[in-house]
């Protein structure tokens, strides 16, 4: 089932995917362009811990010229920073490089501690598509990626839906790709990630819990590209979802 | 949870001590910094990091001391302002560098402690006096009138890349130093205006 949160008539509430319409939990089906999206996420009583894994793909490390990390590189975000499908995502005025980064993202569904690898896909709820933007003039050698570059409000969309993770047989080998005004820009596979889900659900939670609604987003392949205002960018994950966002 | 305020996101600020970031100095500009940090560079301490004053936190094995980050947090209005102070001790493990995020350090369950909250009226954090006790012996006295961001330029220049908004927490920044404990010590971290926040480390376990 694909999930959705969105505001309808004033309204947010929870929606799923029906035949290609929108079934709200008031009762309404409505079609997709007519309701404000949001990250199709249920709120959390405290806020949720979003982990982000930087230089996650052995192409995208190339690409920025680093070494591939020999142990996950993260970096945490606030929860402002997401945002919704069909939203826009300022560019600061005098920014030379602001580019998109399409990536898997998974939802938390159980409360995870010392979880083995071979136990990790049955705390997952689910998976999204998120675009995690950076703003590259912003970069500073502390704490890098530090978070003027990765916690813009706005600066990472979320959605469009959440699918149940039963839905995806295999989430190591899904196509990801990011076009840019229609030409497509970034092309790769979460099978090519150095360290996998399994693998990254279980290293989390040797030091930390994990809970409902935390989100792990996994990192990007290679292929990224300077994005203007105006650039309508779509990240999209096989049987997940295509994520739309317009620069401003 | 039981005893913590509540809150939203909780912001740690790197070299915000005039000292610390004085002491860093000579180094800035050699590899990997290369350049001294030009904005406020923040840290998150997520909610799995909180725990309240009296709270046994667990010290894993493997952990053989943790270093206690002794501060004040402001708890943010939802003008954007400092509506309230409260004690924080931020725990993490050692770290030589500040090149990455140090998320593995800095977030094991339980590693960010958490007073009461005064509210600010009335308060001057130029004249916050904290001390540190470990096992009942002082350590270190902790000042905050010599800030590289005094609270309000702090909040103004974070303002400038993202928005803190009502419940947030941003942490004013550790001061150099900073005393080290490991499993079996109890912290205690005492201002008068502000109360006390105490911390037992106890072995995973135990």
């Amino acid at each position: 089932m694909k999930h959705a949160r969105v505001v309808y008539q004033g309204r947010a509430q929870h929606a799923i995917e029906s035949e290609g319409r929108m079934l709200l939990d008031d009762g309404s089906r409505v079609a997709l362009e007519d309701v404000r999206w949001l990250p199709p996420l249920a709120p959390t009583e405290r806020p949720r811990t979003i982990l982000a894994l930087g230089l996650n793909y052995a192409d995208h490390a190339r690409e920025l010229a680093f070494k591939a990390p020999e142990e996950p590189l993260v970096f945490l975000k606030g929860e402002r920073a997401l945002n919704g499908h069909r939203r826009q995502t300022r560019r600061p005025p005098g920014v030379e490089f602001m580019h998109y980064e399409c990536e898997l993202a998974v939802v938390i569904g159980r409360s995870a501690k010392r979880v083995r690898r071979e136990d990790a896909y049955a705390h997952i709820a689910g998976y999204s598509v998120a675009n995690d933007y950076a703003i590259r003039d912003y970069l500073e050698n502390w704490y890098r990626p530090n978070l003027r570059v990765k916690n813009r409000d706005g600066a990472t969309p979320l959605g469009p839906w959440l699918v149940d993770a039963a839905d995806i047989a295999d989430p190591m080998a899904l196509a990801l790709r990011t076009s840019v005004n229609g030409r497509l820009t970034q092309s790769g596979n979460t099978r090519d990630m150095i360290f996998d889900v399994p693998f990254l659900i279980e290293w989390f939670s040797s030091f930390m819990t994990l809970a409902p609604g935390d989100l792990i987003l996994t990192g990007t392949p290679d292929g990224v590209v300077d994005c203007r205002p105006g650039d309508v960018v779509v990240t999209e994950i096989e049987g997940i979802g295509a994520l739309m966002n317009t620069v401003a | 949870m039981t005893g913590l305020p509540a809150m939203r996101t909780v912001y740690g600020v790197l070299l915000n001590s005039r000292a610390e970031f004085e002491a860093w100095a000579p180094r800035m500009r050699e590899a990997p910094y290369k350049a001294p940090p030009a904005a406020p560079v923040l840290y998150i301490k997520p909610a799995n990091t909180w725990s309240a004053s009296e709270a046994r936190v667990p010290v894993p094995p493997g952990v053989p001391q943790v270093e206690i980050g002794a501060t004040v947090g402001m708890l943010i209005d939802p003008a954007g302002e400092a509506g309230g102070f409260l004690l924080v001790n931020d725990l993490s493990t050692p770290q030589a560098s500040y090149f990455r995020p140090p998320v593995r350090a800095n977030c094991l369950d339980g590693f960010l402690g958490l007073g009461a909250v005064v509210p600010a009226q009335g308060q001057d954090p130029a004249r916050f006096a904290l001390e540190v006790r470990v096992n009942g012996e002082l350590k270190q006295s902790v000042r905050f009138d010599a800030l590289v961001r005094p609270p309000h330029r702090l909040l103004a220049d974070v303002a400038e890349f993202m928005t803190l908004g009502a419940g947030d927490v941003l942490m004013l920044g550790l001061a150099p130093n900073r005393p080290l404990a490991r499993a079996g010590d109890t912290i205690e971290i005492r201002a008068p205006a502000l109360g006390r926040l105490v911390t037992h480390l106890v072995a995973e376990g135990a």
